[in-house]
């Protein structure tokens, strides 16, 4: 079995399950606040955040990820700032790799959030209010849950594209094996060497793979929430 | 406790200027659709920021622009039943009536079992909203704010979303809450047989000032009212005293002007009822009607006459220690020369009848 993929392959698997981990994670709090703000505040500005949130879905992904080794590279304004303060080294890094997948991904959590925040009664939060609990408490036991679903599909879907993103994460940390060669950039590094079609073709197999499994799971798990809480 | 309320608020197209207080017992906000009701309690509860105000309980201030003061909403103690009801549509009934416990602290602790029975929800806690019907939903929404533990109770027209049968399923539990737990709660409505049924105190507000307020048989007997309650829902509560249950399924009842008899009351003898004797159901005789099949006829003198809306008066009587009111055409009050002081009789043709709110009478405030 471990033959069937070379050691480079399976690194690559590797790296692309623990960069989508991360970069999925993490995002997920900043997801939560963007899309409450986006649904439930006006506040000057808004248009413009919510451009932003979305820009990565649009542009190019190489200039996404040309605009990160510009901001974060070790040269770059906040680059400088994470490295000569805390050590931490995004360029050329797997973590690097994690915020890139991060970006990318970021629009569509942010809208399947979004879109679950919206049919959300905010009056709820009123109610809660009116029985002593404070905002923070209210959104924590009144709209999370209620949101959870959202929050479940939003989540495996930042996930599947975080595996397959290449243009902003090959431009942003390169293409080195073992370090920040991802699934989709180990299948256009093999494809570019004569005779590495079988590798490539089965790594696309396994990405086909997770990206069904994400779909087919995101699909069940909202469904079984929604039934447990009684929201459909 | 008594809440005192002091308000201004500009909203567009409309500027709420108004300032009341509310007693113990139900104060019903009584006013039209638009009359600025929702922005009065919502300012009270502590979801507006108003203008300019001063709200308090006794001498707990909630908000006073003034003094920069604005107590949070979810520090003000007040409890709120929405319209809607409002439910949390992911917990259960008994995880939503819980729910202001968390953060009502361990010292204040009510006596959830008394609620749910009161409330008459014990057959429903383990099931979601989404499965109850619309009276069961304010049901369980009455007993959510209740177990909050509230310093006093808003209502903003808790009946309006239900039918006629899921209503008067309600109704009974609004009174036992009135009679049983001494909370003020300010109800609003714009249903004059709900005020007439259920207040103590009236608070009449129009275009978002203050028509007139005080005891609930002051409001509703008061001929200037009467236009804010609309010609068919004018009409005097009066309290009177379950006398006998007779044999032919007649119930004797004794008011402070007489006796009335009404097809069996569902009340002990000895205990009082509040009854509502609408305008358009009496009818005025110079003489006491003989053969007549009108059982109900009160001795009265008229107090005053006002021309009312197209051809018809309103007479306000004083029968014994009550008021009531009486809608005739203005050609009968001219041909029986109807005037202040003119002894009449005044045939009762319909009355209906409600719990009383026992030791509970609103007072006078200033208009």
């Amino acid at each position: 079995m471990a033959d069937w993929l070379t050691t480079e392959g399976w690194q690559a698997v590797a790296l692309s399950l623990r960069v989508s981990f991360w970069a999925t994670l993490i995002s997920l709090p900043f997801g939560i606040l963007v899309a409450y703000a986006l649904a439930r505040w006006n506040f000057w500005g808004k248009q413009v955040l919510n451009g932003l949130v979305h820009l990565p879905l649009i542009l190019p992904p190489v200039v996404t990820g040309y605009l990160l080794l510009v901001t974060f590279g070790t040269q770059g304004p906040v680059g400088r700032i994470l490295n000569d303060g805390f050590g931490i080294v995004l360029a050329f890094r797997w973590t690097g790799a994690a915020l890139a997948a991060a970006v990318m991904a970021f629009p569509l959590m942010v809208r399947a959030i979004r879109l679950s925040l919206e049919a959300v009664d905010p009056k709820l939060e009123q109610a809660a209010g009116t029985l002593g609990a404070s905002r923070i408490w209210a959104f924590t036991t009144v709209t999370l849950p209620l949101i959870l679903p959202g929050i479940i599909v939003g989540s495996i879907l930042a996930f599947a594209k975080a595996m397959g993103e290449f243009g902003a994460t090959i431009t942003f940390v390169a293409n080195i094996p073992g370090q920040t060669q991802t699934l989709p950039s180990a299948i256009y590094a093999f494809l570019q060497v004569p005779g590495g079609d079988g590798a490539a073709f089965r790594l696309v197999a396994i990405s086909i793979a997770v990206a069904m499994l994400a779909l087919i799971l995101a699909e069940w798990a909202s469904r079984a929430v929604a039934r447990r809480i009684g929201a459909s | 406790m008594t809440l005192h309320v002091d308000l201004a608020h500009r909203l567009p197209g409309f500027t709420l200027d108004l300032a009341f207080s509310a007693p113990p017992g139900i104060t019903a906000l009584f006013g039209q659709s638009g009359a600025g009701k929702t922005t009065v309690v919502n300012a009270i509860a502590g979801l507006l920021q108003p203008d300019r105000g001063r709200i308090a309980l006794d001498q707990t201030l909630l908000l006073d622009t003034a003094q920069r003061v604005a107590v949070p909403v979810h520090k003000r103690r007040i409890g709120y039943v929405f319209q809607e009801g409002r439910l949390f549509p992911h917990l259960t009934v008994r995880q939503n009536i819980r729910y202001g416990r968390w953060f009502a602290g361990h010292d204040r602790i009510a006596d959830t079992g008394r609620v749910v029975e009161l409330m008459g929800i014990g057959g429903l806690l383990d099931r979601r909203p989404a499965t109850l019907s619309g009276g069961e939903k304010q049901r369980v929404a009455l007993a959510r704010a209740i177990l909050s533990q509230p310093r006093m109770l808003l209502m903003d027209e808790p009946l309006s979303a239900l039918d006629e049968a899921r209503k008067s399923e309600v109704l009974p539990y609004l009174e036992r809450l009135r009679d049983e737990m001494r909370l003020p709660i300010l109800y609003v409505s714009h249903s004059a047989a709900e005020v007439a049924r259920l207040a103590t105190t009236v608070v009449l507000i129009d275009q978002g000032r203050l028509v007139m307020a005080g005891p609930a048989a002051e409001i509703l007997s008061d001929p200037i009212a009467s236009p804010a309650f609309g010609p068919r829902e004018t009409g005097a509560i009066l309290t009177a005293r379950i006398a006998a249950h007779e044999d032919d399924g007649l119930t004797r009842l004794d008011a402070s002007a007489g006796a009335l008899w009404l097809p069996q009351v569902d009340a002990a003898i000895g205990n009082t009822v509040r009854i509502r004797i609408l305008a358009q159901d009496v009818m005025l005789a110079l003489a006491s009607p003989a053969s007549i099949s009108a059982l109900n006829v009160l001795p009265c003198v008229v107090r005053e006459v006002i021309d009312d809306a197209g051809p018809s008066a309103l007479v306000q009587l004083t029968a014994g220690g009550d008021t009531i009111l009486a809608r005739v055409t203005r050609r009968s009050a001219r041909s029986l020369a109807l005037s202040p002081g003119k002894a009449v009789f005044a045939i009762i043709k319909a009355v209906s009848v409600a719990r009383d709110a026992p030791g509970q009478h609103g007072t006078r405030q200033d208009r």
